[in-house]
């Protein structure tokens, strides 16, 4: 996930140096994914390097200003224009999980699924609980950024759950199906017994 | 301490009572072999001031748990208690009068009278427990506010869009000095914005001091509720529990 454009993009406003692009980058995404200033000196290194920011001389208290360029407003531009890439998606352990669980004779994939499905649950109610009430929520950039910023995790944990009761469902559909193929199996197997070998009546055949 | 109110129906609450009370209820539709177990031993309480989510695929029993908390279905085994006051082994009619004063139902199925106006429409349940019209109707018009709905008082139905009718139902479910509300999927013809509008609405009113009951297949819905439990095939197989303290949800975040 790429803080480098989010912070390029807040120095687009105006010039600032790293402790200051942080607290504005936390105040505008409700501070939902804390940043370390470390990370933002690394970012704010490999910016000036791509010629995307320039730095000033240190001020007297020490702190470093960094400016956009035009370059570097350019890119901001395409990153706000361009949608984010999807073709290559992030490791989803949740998802390897499963797809494990469902071959594996350890455990009940059912049970990892609800144990699951509760704990998403759980997060989402701590969640929905944050939200501000609608007028609060656009009072300002810091109160808009918080809730939306909330709300893209309230859709991604109903996203979750959403999926799990589709995995739970296709679960059930398989085990009906595997049931009623093994006892359909097992009449058109005998009928077919008692047609070849009509001295042994109950043709029962184990498979 | 336990804190006392009197509702429209002179009808006594004890803070220290359930609101409602489910005691290992079971419930059979039809007989023998074509015997349906809906609910196979659920017991549920919810206080005052408590918000409980059900969820579960469908056909789990969801909308038979909520039919029997309201008095609309008699339970095959278990008992079920509202307020205090046991609701098996009374008589249709006894149920229906508890019902009227003490429980606000949001159903699936509207069930609005076209030949009444919205107004008409939500101040029903008062009327029939006994309120004068002008008032009830005074009730209804701020009850249609609430849900956004100012000024749609004079429509009727037909005149109405659906996402309109089901909140004039939902005004209507959530009318009156309810102690417990029960609905059953309330928002399902409204955008997503219009109902949470209806959630954050129906907290309000349990933050308030009545219980309520939801029963969802939208987890974002579910999410406004204290706790959600989850029913598999009439039983209730896993319960998320009550929430944290406030100060401890998500501490990384702020």
């Amino acid at each position: 996930m790429s803080i480098r454009m989010a912070l390029l993009a807040i120095l687009c406003d105006s010039p600032k140096h790293g402790y200051e692009l942080r607290a504005e980058f936390e105040a505008r995404t409700g501070s939902v994914w804390p940043l370390n200033v470390g990370q933002v000196y690394s970012t704010l290194q490999r910016l000036e390097r791509d010629g995307l920011v320039t730095a000033d001389e240190p001020t007297a208290d020490g702190h470093v200003i960094h400016s956009v360029t035009q370059v570097g407003r350019l890119a901001v531009t395409e990153w706000f224009t361009e949608p984010i890439d999807r073709t290559s998606p992030p490791r989803d352990e949740l998802a390897m999980k499963l797809s494990l669980a469902a071959v594996s004779d350890m455990v009940d994939v059912r049970e990892v699924v609800q144990r699951q499905r509760a704990a998403s649950m759980r997060a989402l109610r701590d969640i929905t609980r944050l939200k501000p009430s609608d007028d609060e929520s656009f009072a300002d950039a810091e109160a808009m950024g918080w809730s939306l910023a909330l709300e893209s995790l309230v859709f991604q944990a109903e996203a979750e759950i959403r999926w799990l009761d589709h995995v739970e469902s296709r679960l059930v559909a398989q085990a009906t199906r595997r049931r009623a193929t093994r006892a359909e199996g097992s009449v058109s197997v005998s009928e077919d017994a008692r047609r070849r070998s009509p001295r042994s009546p109950s043709g029962r055949v184990s498979r | 301490m336990s804190v006392q109110a009197v509702t429209g129906s002179g009808l006594v609450q004890d803070s220290s009572v359930a609101v409602l009370e489910l005691r290992d209820v079971s419930k059979v539709y039809g007989e023998s072999t074509l015997a349906v177990q809906a609910l196979r031993g659920v017991s549920l309480t919810l206080q005052q001031g408590e918000f409980v989510a059900v969820m579960g695929p469908s056909g789990s029993g969801k909308s038979t748990l909520l039919q029997i908390a309201g008095g609309m279905e008699q339970p095959s085994a278990g008992a079920v208690s509202v307020a205090g006051h046991d609701l098996v082994g009374q008589t249709p009619a006894e149920r229906a009068a508890a019902r009227l004063s003490t429980v606000g139902f949001v159903f699936q199925s509207l069930n609005l009278v076209s030949s009444l106006t919205a107004a008409e429409n939500v101040a029903l349940p008062l009327e029939l427990n006994g309120m004068a019209s002008r008032p009830a109707r005074a009730a209804a018009a701020s009850a249609l506010a609430e849900v956004g709905l100012e000024g749609c008082g004079d429509k009727f139905p037909d005149e109405l869009s659906g996402g309109q009718q089901q909140r004039i139902a939902i005004a209507r479910g959530l009318i009156g000095e309810r102690s417990l509300i029960l609905a059953d999927e309330p928002t399902g013809a409204l955008d997503s914005v219009t109902g949470e509008a209806i959630l954050r609405l129906l907290r309000a009113k349990v933050d308030a001091g009545c219980a309520a009951i939801l029963v969802t297949h939208e987890a974002r819905h579910a999410a406004w509720a204290d706790r959600t439990v989850f029913l598999r095939d009439g039983l209730i197989v896993d319960d998320t529990g009550g929430p944290q303290d406030p100060r401890d949800l998500l501490g990384s975040l702020r």
